[in-house]
């Protein structure tokens, strides 16, 4: 790697580091109809996708900018025909190739070549322990039993496996039941991934939300699975936002570490930047990704800490989780520079506890 | 560095020296033994215990198989 190519900071500015991940939406396309699904309610279309020779070009620029790890997802990534093209070209460009699937449409047979064309890693969702619940929730039928197929293949090929459990309302009492699953198919580790509330997710809020006695619950399993899986499963998992006391340390800091490419080839702060107005986000199709980190509007907007205002410009806390997340701020208090309502600190924090308090149990609005 | 998704460790000196022995057939005692020799400098006892905690913290973060 060119050292001389590292991102330099313009007098001024905050000091502009490397990103180290890159979320890539290869297609908003996918079998499944999740009802927390993160893509945006607007979704890009088959022929707005990037074409492969663009992708390949992405991960050469990605790589020389810094990007050490990269996030093969969508949508279900294996909707583009070019998956294992793709998948070879993140892995000439020296990155760490890891495949986000919902493990439907995904054959053993293209599995295998992703492996051949070195792939590194496989992140495979599982929607509930119990199979109709599952698929329910996926608003697909047979979904649960074609995912475990594909995760025993995984294993199989000895590529390491991850679980993500996206955990709701309807799902969170078998978080331990989860945990086991994702020891019988072999998997090294575990999401406990609450839903966070963007997108389709956000429109299914009252449907999804958690009560907080289940919350407390879950987190006492989760301590108890962790002593007692120790060395055997890896379980990630952190408090869900509306119940949560600090904010979360969104995407590690604005234009910090991560970046994310829509289908279409907008490039973003993260996957739900595009919900704040008035961002303007820069494309791949015009400019190469040493120039939209350092110098696109929507990676300047939120870059460092001068945008703050109280109680963050002035927190101890200001460089540990940032204010925590602009888009959240921006849809519960219509302002993206206030302080995560999430915290506790935040005036508007009343507002989230009054939020999770809405719980209705209407039929899901899935991601059509 | 090591990988594993969305996480990055980086490894320190002292962890490279001893990740550079784990060859998948080397046991235990010789990794210790090599180190002791390599680095005469370095108390026993102290390789000993850096050793077994990287080793340790890897198989509990499922990086490496005992």
């Amino acid at each position: 790697m060119n050292v001389l190519e590292r991102p330099q900071a313009k007098a001024g500015d905050p000091p502009l580091t490397s990103p180290l991940g890159m979320l890539a939406e290869l297609t908003h396309r996918c079998p499944l109809g999740c009802p927390y699904c993160s893509n945006p309610l607007a979704l890009d279309s088959r022929q707005d996708e990037l074409d492969t020779v663009t992708w390949e070009r992405v991960f050469r620029e990605a790589s020389a900018l810094g990007v050490l790890q990269v996030h093969l997802s969508g949508g279900e990534p294996a909707s583009r025909r070019d998956l294992v093209d793709l998948t070879a070209a993140a892995h000439a460009a020296g990155l760490y190739a890891n495949l986000i699937t919902s493990g439907v449409g995904l054959t053993a047979k293209t599995l295998a070549a992703l492996s051949e064309a070195g792939l590194d890693h496989v992140q495979v969702s599982i929607q509930d322990s119990e199979p109709a619940s599952a698929d329910h929730i996926a608003g697909y039928r047979g979904a649960y039993a074609r995912k475990r197929n594909l995760a025993a293949e995984v294993v199989r090929l000895g590529l390491p496996l991850t679980i993500n459990a996206v955990m709701h309302r309807a799902n969170i009492d078998r978080v331990s039941a989860m945990v086991e699953l994702a020891l019988a198919l072999g998997a090294s580790r575990i999401e406990i991934a609450h839903v966070q509330y963007y997108g389709w997710a956000l429109k299914n809020r009252a449907a999804l939300m958690p009560t907080p006695e289940q919350v407390a619950r879950a987190a006492r399993e989760v301590e108890e699975l962790r002593q007692r899986h120790q060395g055997r499963i890896v379980i990630d998992a952190v408090v869900p936002d509306y119940y949560a006391r600090y904010p979360k340390p969104c995407v590690g800091g604005w234009g910090r570490r991560s970046l994310n490419i829509t289908p279409a080839g907008r490039v973003l702060p993260c996957h739900a930047a595009e919900v704040i107005p008035g961002l303007e986000f820069w494309s791949v199709r015009d400019h190469t990704l040493a120039d939209i980190w350092r110098e696109s509007p929507a990676f300047r907007a939120f870059r460092g800490s001068s945008w703050m205002r109280e109680p963050c410009a002035s927190c101890a806390r200001r460089e540990l989780d940032f204010g925590g997340c602009r888009c959240q701020a921006f849809l519960l208090t219509g302002d993206a520079r206030a302080t995560d309502p999430v915290c506790h600190l935040s005036p508007d924090h009343e507002l989230v506890a009054d939020l999770a308090a809405v719980r209705e149990d209407a039929p899901y609005a899935y991601r059509r | 560095m090591l990988f594993v998704s969305e996480r990055v460790f980086k490894a320190d000196a002292i962890a490279v020296e001893i990740l550079k022995r784990c060859t998948g057939e080397a046991t235990f005692a010789t990794i210790v033994d090599d180190l002791a020799a390599a680095f005469p400098a370095a108390p026993r006892d102290r390789i000993l215990t850096d050793v077994t905690a990287l080793l340790r913290g890897l198989r509990d973060k499922r990086l490496l198989e005992l």
